[in-house]
C-alpha cells in the first residue's frame, strides 16, 4: 500500500495540451507507461522453468484437476497459460512433458470433463494446444490419442460443458495454437475438426465466431503453405483436399441468401487477403471476385460493411492490386452502387491507397463530396458554386439520406465531414482541393445548426429544420473547419469564417462541447491568418475579429458552467502563448477584462478551471500581460500574482492547480523572470518548502525538475563560457566553483533531493537519482569512493540517510557542508540505485513461483474471501 | 346508444394570445371556459408609472398631429420618437361579445398567469358559475393580482385617456398606437375588492381528482409540470374525451412534472401555452443571465431583472445560489422588491406536495425544498415590499435587484430604470418571455445601460411538442393560429410549428370552431330488475341481442331504463315474450329479423318451389329478382326486401314465408 502508484510515470512534459480530451490523455498516457514497463520487466524476468516451480507444478495440477477446490478467477489462469506460452516459446514443450508428467495427467484428466470446472476445461485445451504446436510434442500426445480426445468428434464437442462460450473459445484458441506443423493439418482434415468450425462462425457468442473464421483463415494459409515456391499455382480444384473444403464453404456462403453467412465469409476472405502475401492468393481471388461482384446485383447488398472491408483489403494486397483481375473493376461498381452512408468508408479507404487509378480516386473523392455538394445546391442562393463539386451534386441517393430523417442525415454529414478532415491531412490528400466550396459547405451547415440560414428552397428548410441545435454536426463541423485553415483561403472566406466562429462562440445555445471545438477552430483560423498575411502579426481582419472575440471570451470566463470557463482559460492561454509579444494583440487584450477575470479564476472552486487559470495568468504575467494596467501598481501587481501562486502550491485541496503552478513556476525560472530572477535563491527555498510537503508524485516530480533547471542555470552562472569563444572546452573535468557548493549547500536543495531519492513513488526517486547523478558527474566525477567519508558531518548524514531509506522520514538532514555534499555524492552508489529503480517494483511478485504460490494459496481461502483480486 | 349528431362541441375563442388562453367550450350540456388570460402587453403603449417623482418622464412634450392640432397634447406624450399614452395603464380583456359569459358554468383554471382576467369575467359578466383551481394557483395568482392592484393604485393618476380611442383620432396615430386592436374595450385594472369577490368564487381541486359537472361531463386536473400547481384538464363524458393542455414543461424545473400519460385516447386536444421563443434554451439563457449578471457586478455595476414575483425566479435564486460562490459574488447583496416579495418566497416552501420529487424528499430531512431561504438566512437575499421604508436604509451598491413589473410600465422596476439608466455600468436583464424588451424600453431611451435579452421559457417547444403528440396520439388537435405555421421573424423554420397527422386546427381571436368529432353514443343505464328479466339469444357467435322494452328516464343527463309500470292482471306466456306483453297498449311485437339472403340459394328455392323464369339483376343496393310469368318483383336489398305483386296475397304470403326461411327471428 505505501507504492499505490509506483508504476505510475509523469506524462512527459506537463504543459496544458492543446486537445478536446486533454485530462484523458494525459491519464492515458500514464496507462501506457504502465504497460510499458510491465511488458519490458516480463521478458527481463526469470521465465524459465526453475527447480522450484517443477516443485509446485504437481501441487498445483493436482488442486486444477479438483473440483472441489475451484480457482479463484480467470485471470490467474490466462497469466499461467502466459508462462507457460512464454516457457515453451524457449524450451522443447515436449521435453517440459516428459519431465512433469503432472502436466500430461492433467490434460488425460480433463477427458473426464464431468470432474473438471469450465474454467480449468478451457483452460486445458489451450495449453494442449500451445504444447501441441511443436511438432514432436504434437506426436507425443497424438500417441496417446489425447488430442483426438481434446479437439476430436468425440472429444469436446461431445461434453455438456460445449454449451459454455468460454469452452468453445478454448477449444478453438486451442486448434489455433496447434495448426503450426504439415502434421497439425492432416490432423484438423481427419478429426473432423474443419466442419465444427464452419458452424462455429455462426455462434452466438461474438467471440468465439470471430475466433473461427480466424481459424479457418489459419488452416488455409497452413494447408497452402509451400506451395508458393518456383511453381505455378494451380487452380483451386488442384489444391489440397482442406483449402478447397474451405474456398468451396466460402463459395457457398457467398451464394447464401442469409446475409450473416455472406458476412462471415467476406470476414473469411479479407483477414486472408490482409494476412498473407502469397501469389495463391491471386488464384483464389480469380475464382471468387466474380461471386462478390454477384452480391452487387442484389437488392439490397448483403453484409455491405464486410464487402467494403474485404475490397479494402483486396486494394491494400500488392499481390492482388496489381493481378490481372484486379479489384478495381469492382471497386467502382461498388462505390456507384452502395449507398451514400456504406460508400463513405469505402471512397475514404480507395482514396487512402497508394497505387489506384485517377479515375477511381475521382470517382471516390467525388463520393466523399457529394452530402456537401447536396447541401450547397440545397441551400445556395445563387447559382451553384464553382469548383469539383459542381459534378458531384444530384445524387438522388444522398439527397434522400438528407433528406430522409434525423438520425440518417446527421449520420451521413459526420461521416462526410470526419473523413473529409482525415483526408486533408494525408499525403494522399486529392489535388485540386475544392477549399472554397468546403468553406462554404462547412459554414453553410453551421449556419443550418445554429438557424441562421435563410434557405431558399423547401428540401434546405426541411435541412434546417433537420439540423436545427445539432450538436454532433456542430462539432463535426467546426472540427472540419478548423482542418480547413491548413488550405489557403480567400480573403471574403476568412471573413466568413470569423463570422461564423464568432457567432458559435457567442451564441448562449452552444454547449460547453461545442465551445470548445469552436475555441480549436479559432485559433488554427488565427493561426492560418498569421500564415496567409505574410509575417508575424495578425492581418488586419484578424485583429477586428479580435476586438470582438474579447468580449465573448469575457463572457464565457463568466460562466456557470465550468467546462466552458476551463476551455475559455485554454484558449486564452494559448492565444496569449502565440500573439502575447504581438503589440496590436496586447492592445486589445489589455482594453478588455480578460485579464482580470482569469486572475479571479483562480480561486474557482472547480479545481480544473484553477489549474487553467494558473496557465493563463502564468502564461499572461511571463508575457507582462497581467491585470492592472496602471504602471504604479504594477510591481505590486506582479508580486501578488507570485504570492497567489505560492498559496495556491501549499494550500489548494487538489493536485491539478498545484501541478499547473509548477509548470508556470519552472517557466519563469527557464525564462529568467523578473520577478523570479530578483531573488532565486528565495524563490527556489520558499517552492521547495511547499513542495516538499506535497502528497502529490506529480508535485514533487515537477519539484525536481525545477531543481534540474536551478542547478542548470546556476552552474552556467558559474561556468561562463562564451559561446562564441574559440577555445576548446577543457579537457579534464572541472571542479565545481566553491560558491556553486555554497549556494547548494545554503539551500534546502539537498535535504529535498535526498528525501526525493527514497520517496515511496518509483518516478520521483528516479527523478532524484537522475538529478544526483547529473550532479555528480559536474561536481565530482573522477573521484572513487576511497576517498569519501573525510567531510566534517558526513557520518550524521549517511545516518539520516539511512533512517530515510528504512521508511523513517521524519530525521531532517541537518546543516550540510559543501565537502560532506561532496563525499555523500561520490559515496552513494547511484548507478546501482538507478538499475534497480528502473525495475519495476513487482519484479519479485511477478514471477512465476509468485504466481503458483498464490494460486496454490487461494485456493484454500476462497470461500471466505470470494471477491479476492489476484 | 346513438346520438343526436347535431349536438356537437363548439369552441369560442376569446382570446388571440396563445400563451394566455381564454376559449369557451361547449360540451353536452355543460359551458366550459378554460383558462382567463389577460393580455397586459397593451400598457406597453402607456408610460410608465414612476413610484418617485420623474423629472424627465413629467416633462415630456406633447404629441401633436402632422397638422400642428395640439388637442390630443394631454394623453399623449412623445419620447425619443415614439408616442405613449399618459394615464393609468390599460388591458386587453378577452372577448366578451362572442357568448353570453353569464351561461359560463364553470371556469378552469390551468396556471396563475392564466387567471388574470378572472376578477373581469366573475364580476362584470352575470357570471354565477365555479371556478376550479389548484391550491397553488390561487395563492400565489392572488400575489399577482395584489402586486399588479398594488403597483397601480399606490401612483394615483387623475387621468384617463379616451380621446385618442376615437376611431377617426386613431387612424392618425403613428404605430403602434394606430395598430393597437379594440381600444375601445380597454379596462383599467381591477381592485382588491373585485379581486377578492373573484377568488372566493374558485374551489380548490388536487391533480387527478374528478369532478362532476352535471352529471354530464367530468373534469380533472392534471400536472403539467410548468409551475407550482399548474395544471392541464381532462374534459371527458362516457364515450368523448377532450384533453385541454396550457402552459406545460418537461423540464426539470422545481414543479412536479408533467403527467402526460393521462392525455392518452383523447379525442380532441386543445394545445395552447406553448413556449413564446422556441429558438432559445432555458439552459443556455440561465448561463447567458449569470454570465451577464457577474461580468456587470465583477465591474461595479448594478443589475436589474424585471420580474414576476413568483414562477422562474425561483429557479433563477437556486440557480444563483451555486453560481455566486463560484463566481465569487458572496458579497453582492440581492435583492427582491414587491408588495408580495414576502408571501411568494415563503408560499414557495410550503406546496411540498406540488413540488418535483427531489424538492419533495428534501422536506422529510427536514429542509426547506428551495435553496432561497438560506439566501435569505445568510443575509445575501433580502426581501422588502417596496423601495420605501427599510430598503432605503439598507441598500449597497453594486447589487443585484429583482423587480416587477415585466412590462416596466409600473412598479419599483420604473425607479431602478430612472436610476440606473444614465450608467453604462448597469445592465438590465430580461427573463420574462411576455413582453418585447425592446418596446419596454422605449419610454426609457436613451438609454446608456446595457440591456441583455435572457428569455427564459421553460414551457413546451416544438420538438417537445412532436413528441408528445406522438406518445398520447389525439385524434384531433386544435391550437391557436400561431403555433401551425413558422414565426414571422424566422419563416423559414418549419420545424418551428405544429407537425401532426391530421393538420391541427387553427383558431384565432374572436373565432367559433365547430370541433371535428361527433358525439356518437350516450351511456344509459338498465335498472337491475330490468335487466334480469332480458334473455338474450345468440344470433352470431359472439353476438346476443335481446329486445327491450322500458321507459327511458332522464335526468341531469343521466339516462336509466326502467321497468315500465306493471299491469294489473300479467297473463302467464311463452316467458321469452314475457316483456313485450307485460306491455298492455304495446302492439304485438312482431318478431325481429336478421340475416341475408344469398341470391342464388333463394333462387334454388324458388325453383324448387314451382317458380320458373326467374331473372335476377344486380342493383346499386341489391338484386331485384323478377318473377316475369307472376309479374311479381323481388327487391332484396341490404337493409330491406320488399315483395312487389299485384294484389296476389296467396302469392305474397308464399313468397314471404321462403324469404323468412332464410332470415333468423327471435
Amino acid at each position: 500500500p505505501r507504492c499505490t502508484f509506483w508504476t505510475l510515470v509523469p506524462a512527459a512534459d506537463g504543459h496544458q495540451e492543446w486537445d478536446s480530451n486533454s485530462r484523458l490523455a494525459r491519464s492515458r498516457g500514464v496507462a501506457f507507461s504502465y504497460l510499458a514497463v510491465g511488458g519490458k520487466d516480463r521478458r527481463t524476468s526469470v521465465l524459465i522453468m526453475d527447480p522450484e516451480c517443477s516443485r509446485l507444478l504437481p501441487a498445483l495440477c493436482a488442486v486444477l484437476a479438483d473440483p472441489r477446490q475451484p480457482v479463484a478467477d480467470d485471470t490467474c489462469l490466462e497469466k499461467l497459460l502466459d508462462w507457460f506460452k512464454t516457457v515453451t516459446e524457449t524450451e522443447s514443450s515436449l521435453q517440459l512433458l516428459q519431465d512433469h508428467p503432472c502436466l500430461v495427467e492433467l490434460l488425460s484428466h480433463v477427458l473426464k470433463p464431468q470432474d473438471v470446472s469450465p474454467r480449468v476445461l478451457s483452460f486445458a485445451l489451450r495449453l494442449a494446444g500451445a504444447f501441441a504446436a511443436q511438432e514432436d510434442c504434437f506426436q507425443y500426445l497424438q500417441q496417446g490419442d489425447l488430442l483426438l480426445g481434446l479437439f476430436g468428434e468425440a472429444g469436446a464437442l461431445g461434453w455438456s460443458a460445449w454449451s459454455i462460450p468460454s469452452v468453445r473459445s478454448g477449444w478453438i484458441q486451442g486448434l489455433c495454437a496447434l495448426a503450426h506443423h504439415p502434421s497439425a493439418l492432416h490432423f484438423l482434415a481427419d478429426s473432423g475438426a474443419v466442419d465444427t468450425v464452419f458452424s462455429l462462425q455462426g455462434d452466438p457468442s461474438l467471440f468465439v465466431a470471430s475466433a473461427a473464421s480466424q481459424l479457418l483463415v489459419y488452416i488455409l494459409a497452413l494447408s497452402m503453405q509451400g506451395r508458393d515456391a518456383g511453381s505455378p499455382i494451380p487452380e483451386v480444384a488442384a489444391w489440397p483436399v482442406c483449402a478447397q473444403k474451405i474456398v468451396s464453404h466460402v463459395q457457398e456462403s457467398l451464394h447464401s441468401t442469409a446475409a450473416p453467412q455472406v458476412t462471415q465469409a467476406l470476414n473469411v476472405l479479407t483477414t486472408t487477403f490482409g494476412r498473407c502475401r502469397s501469389p495463391w492468393m491471386e488464384v483464389l481471388w480469380g475464382q471468387l471476385s466474380p461471386l462478390v461482384a454477384s452480391l452487387l446485383k442484389r437488392d439490397p447488398i448483403p453484409a455491405a460493411h464486410s464487402l467494403v472491408d474485404l475490397l479494402l483489403s483486396v486494394a491494400r494486397s500488392p499481390v492482388l492490386s496489381s493481378a490481372a483481375c484486379g479489384p478495381w473493376e469492382i471497386l467502382a461498381q461498388t462505390l456507384h452502387r452502395l449507398s451514400p452512408t456504406q460508400a463513405g468508408p469505402l471512397a475514404l479507404g480507395t482514396l487512402k491507397l497508394q497505387r489506384c487509378p485517377q479515375e477511381l480516386r475521382t470517382q471516390a473523392f467525388g463520393i466523399l463530396l457529394q452530402p456537401l455538394a447536396c447541401i450547397l445546391k440545397a441551400t445556395a442562393q445563387a447559382p451553384g458554386p464553382p469548383g469539383l463539386l459542381d459534378g458531384t451534386a444530384g445524387g438522388s441517393m444522398t439527397v434522400d439520406t438528407l433528406l430522409s430523417s434525423k438520425s440518417a442525415c446527421v449520420g451521413l454529414l459526420c461521416q462526410t465531414l470526419a473523413h473529409l478532415e482525415e483526408l486533408q491531412t494525408l499525403p494522399q490528400c486529392p489535388s485540386p482541393w475544392p477549399q472554397e466550396p468546403l468553406l462554404d459547405a462547412a459554414v453553410i451547415i453551421l449556419r443550418l445548426c445554429d438557424g441562421s440560414a435563410d434557405p431558399s428552397s423547401s428540401g434546405a428548410g426541411r435541412l434546417c429544420g433537420t439540423l436545427a441545435g445539432c450538436i454532433r454536426v456542430q462539432r463535426a463541423a467546426l472540427d472540419f473547419l478548423g482542418t480547413l485553415s491548413q488550405g489557403m483561403s480567400p480573403q471574403e472566406s476568412m471573413l466568413q469564417v470569423f463570422a461564423i466562429l464568432l457567432k458559435n462562440l457567442e451564441s448562449p445555445e452552444s454547449s460547453p462541447t461545442v465551445l470548445k471545438k469552436a475555441f480549436q477552430a479559432t485559433l488554427r483560423w488565427l493561426q492560418s491568418s498569421v500564415k496567409t498575411s505574410g509575417c508575424s502579426d495578425l492581418s488586419p481582419d484578424a485583429l477586428l475579429f479580435l476586438g470582438e472575440l474579447f468580449p465573448v471570451l469575457q463572457k464565457r470566463l463568466c460562466s456557470p458552467c465550468w467546462e466552458v470557463r476551463d476551455s475559455a482559460l485554454e484558449f486564452l492561454t494559448h492565444l496569449s502563448q502565440h500573439w502575447g509579444g504581438q503589440a496590436d494583440f496586447r492592445e486589445e487584450l489589455q482594453s478588455s477584462e480578460v485579464p482580470m477575470l482569469a486572475c479571479q479564476l483562480l480561486q474557482d472552486p472547480e479545481s480544473y478551471v484553477r489549474a487553467s487559470a494558473v496557465a493563463a495568468t502564468g502564461q499572461l504575467f511571463s508575457r507582462g500581460l497581467q491585470a492592472t494596467p496602471t504602471s504604479s501598481e504594477n510591481l505590486q501587481a506582479q508580486q501578488g500574482l507570485l504570492m497567489d501562486l505560492m498559496y495556491i502550491l501549499s494550500t489548494d485541496s487538489e493536485g491539478f492547480p498545484r501541478r499547473a503552478v509548477l509548470q508556470v513556476f519552472t517557466q519563469w525560472l527557464r525564462d529568467g523572470h523578473a520577478d523570479v530572477a530578483r531573488d532565486t535563491e528565495w524563490f527556489v527555498t520558499t517552492v521547495l518548502q511547499a513542495v516538499s510537503r506535497d502528497l502529490d508524485w506529480e508535485v514533487r516530480v515537477q519539484g525536481l525538475e525545477l531543481v534540474q533547471v536551478f542547478l542548470t542555470q546556476t552552474l552556467g552562472r558559474f561556468r561562463p563560457r562564451c559561446p562564441y569563444a574559440v577555445t576548446l572546452p577543457e579537457a579534464t573535468s572541472p571542479t565545481p566553483h566553491p560558491e556553486f557548493l555554497r549556494t547548494l549547500c545554503r539551500l534546502p536543495l539537498f535535504e529535498f533531493v535526498f528525501r526525493a531519492l527514497f520517496d515511496c513513488d518509483r518516478p520521483v526517486a528516479q527523478k532524484a537519482c537522475d538529478l544526483l547523478l547529473f550532479l555528480r558527474d559536474e561536481t565530482a566525477p573522477s573521484s572513487g569512493p576511497q576517498e569519501t567519508r573525510d567531510g566534517p558531518n558526513s557520518a550524521s548524514v549517511e545516518v539520516a540517510l539511512q533512517r530515510w531509506q528504512e521508511g523513517e522520514q521524519g530525521q531532517p538532514l541537518g546543516d550540510l557542508e559543501p565537502e560532506a555534499m561532496l563525499a555523500l555524492l561520490r559515496s552513494l552508489d547511484l548507478e546501482g540505485l538507478q538499475g534497480k529503480l528502473a525495475k519495476s517494483s513487482d519484479h519479485i511478485e511477478k514471477s512465476p513461483q509468485s504466481l503458483l504460490q498464490d494460486m496454490l494459496a487461494t485456493v484454500g481461502m476462497l470461500e471466505e474471501n470470494e471477491a479476492d483480486c489476484y | 346508444v346513438p346520438n343526436n349528431p347535431k349536438s356537437d362541441m363548439k369552441l369560442y375563442c376569446l382570446s388571440g394570445h396563445p400563451t394566455l388562453p381564454c376559449n369557451v367550450l361547449k360540451f353536452k350540456s355543460t359551458t366550459i371556459m378554460l383558462d382567463c388570460g389577460l393580455d397586459m402587453t397593451s400598457t406597453l403603449n402607456f408610460l410608465p408609472l414612476p413610484l418617485v417623482q420623474s423629472p424627465r418622464l413629467s416633462n415630456l412634450p406633447g404629441w401633436s398631429l402632422k397638422d400642428g392640432s395640439v388637442f390630443l397634447d394631454k394623453e399623449l406624450k412623445e419620447c425619443s420618437g415614439h408616442v405613449f399614452v399618459d394615464s393609468v395603464p390599460e388591458f386587453c380583456l378577452p372577448e366578451t361579445e362572442l357568448i353570453d359569459l353569464s351561461t359560463v358554468d364553470v371556469i378552469l383554471i390551468s396556471n396563475y398567469h392564466c387567471m388574470m382576467a378572472l376578477p373581469y369575467i366573475t364580476e362584470h359578466t352575470g357570471f354565477t358559475g365555479t371556478v376550479y383551481a389548484t391550491e397553488p394557483t390561487v395563492q400565489i395568482g392572488r400575489l399577482l393580482m395584489e402586486e399588479l392592484v398594488n403597483f397601480i393604485e399606490r401612483v394615483p393618476k387623475a387621468q384617463s385617456a379616451s380621446l385618442w380611442k376615437n376611431k377617426d383620432v386613431q387612424r392618425l396615430l403613428p404605430s403602434p398606437l394606430k395598430d393597437a386592436v379594440e381600444v375601445t374595450t380597454w379596462r383599467r385594472c381591477y381592485t382588491m375588492q373585485e379581486v377578492n369577490s373573484a377568488l372566493s368564487k374558485i374551489q380548490l381541486v388536487g391533480y387527478s381528482q374528478k369532478i362532476e359537472l352535471f352529471g354530464a361531463v367530468q373534469v380533472t386536473p392534471l400536472s403539467s409540470g410548468y409551475a407550482l400547481g399548474s395544471s392541464n384538464w381532462i374534459i371527458q363524458s362516457h364515450y368523448e374525451k377532450v384533453s385541454y393542455v396550457s402552459g406545460s414543461s418537461l423540464l426539470t424545473t422545481h414543479p412536479q412534472p408533467m403527467d402526460q400519460a393521462s392525455l392518452k385516447n383523447s379525442d380532441v386536444l386543445l394545445l395552447t401555452g406553448l413556449t413564446q421563443i422556441p429558438t432559445a434554451n432555458p439552459d443556455g439563457m440561465v448561463g447567458e443571465f449569470c454570465s451577464n449578471l457577474a461580468l456587470t457586478v465583477r465591474n461595479g455595476g448594478n443589475v436589474l431583472v424585471p420580474c414576476y414575483p413568483s414562477g422562474v425566479i425561483y429557479d433563477l435564486l437556486e440557480c444563483l445560489y451555486q453560481y455566486i460562490d463560484s463566481a465569487g459574488l458572496s458579497s453582492i447583496p440581492f435583492y427582491f422588491i414587491s408588495p408580495v416579495a414576502n408571501s411568494s418566497l415563503e408560499f414557495s416552501q410550503i406546496f411540498a406536495e406540488w413540488l418535483c420529487h427531489n424538492k419533495q424528499s428534501k422536506v422529510y430531512l427536514p429542509e426547506p425544498p428551495f435553496p432561497h431561504a438560506e439566501l435569505i438566512q445568510t443575509n445575501k437575499l433580502k426581501h422588502y415590499p417596496s423601495i420605501h421604508g427599510d430598503f432605503s436604509n439598507d441598500f449597497r451598491q453594486p447589487c443585484v435587484v429583482f423587480t416587477g413589473h415585466p412590462s416596466l410600465r409600473c412598479g419599483d422596476v420604473v425607479h431602478f430604470m430612472e436610476l440606473w439608466g444614465k450608467s453604462s455600468l448597469n445592465t438590465v436583464i430580461f427573463t420574462e418571455p411576455d413582453f418585447s424588451y425592446l418596446e419596454a424600453l422605449a419610454p426609457y431611451q436613451p438609454l446608456a445601460m446595457k440591456c441583455v435579452y435572457c428569455p427564459i421559457d421553460t414551457r413546451l417547444n416544438f420538438i417537445q411538442v412532436s413528441k408528445l403528440l406522438k406518445e398520447v396520439q389525439p385524434l384531433h388537435v386544435v391550437c391557436p393560429e400561431q403555433y401551425t405555421q413558422p414565426p414571422p421573424a424566422q419563416s423559414h423554420r418549419m420545424d418551428l410549428m405544429i407537425d401532426c397527422q391530421p393538420p391541427a386546427m387553427s383558431y384565432r381571436r374572436a373565432e367559433v370552431l365547430a370541433l371535428p368529432f361527433k358525439r356518437r353514443y350516450e351511456k344509459i343505464e338498465i335498472m337491475p330488475e330490468l335487466a334480469d328479466s332480458l334473455v338474450p339469444m345468440e344470433i352470431k357467435p359472439g353476438i346476443s341481442l335481446a329486445t327491450v322494452s322500458a321507459v327511458l328516464h332522464t335526468k341531469d343527463n343521466k339516462h336509466i331504463l326502467q321497468p315500465p309500470p306493471r299491469p294489473t292482471q300479467p297473463t302467464s306466456s311463452k316467458k321469452r315474450k314475457r316483456v313485450s306483453e307485460d306491455v298492455p297498449d304495446c302492439k304485438v311485437l312482431k318478431p325481429l329479423l336478421s340475416g341475408s339472403i344469398p341470391v342464388e340459394q333463394f333462387v334454388q328455392t324458388l325453383e324448387k318451389h314451382g317458380f320458373s323464369d326467374i331473372k335476377v339483376e344486380d342493383t346499386a343496393k341489391g338484386h331485384i329478382v323478377l318473377l316475369q310469368e307472376a309479374e311479381t318483383l323481388i327487391q332484396l336489398e341490404e337493409d330491406s326486401t320488399h315483395i312487389i305483386c299485384d294484389n296476389d296475397e296467396t302469392l305474397r304470403v308464399r313468397l314471404r314465408d321462403l324469404v323468412l326461411k332464410f332470415l333468423q327471428k327471435f
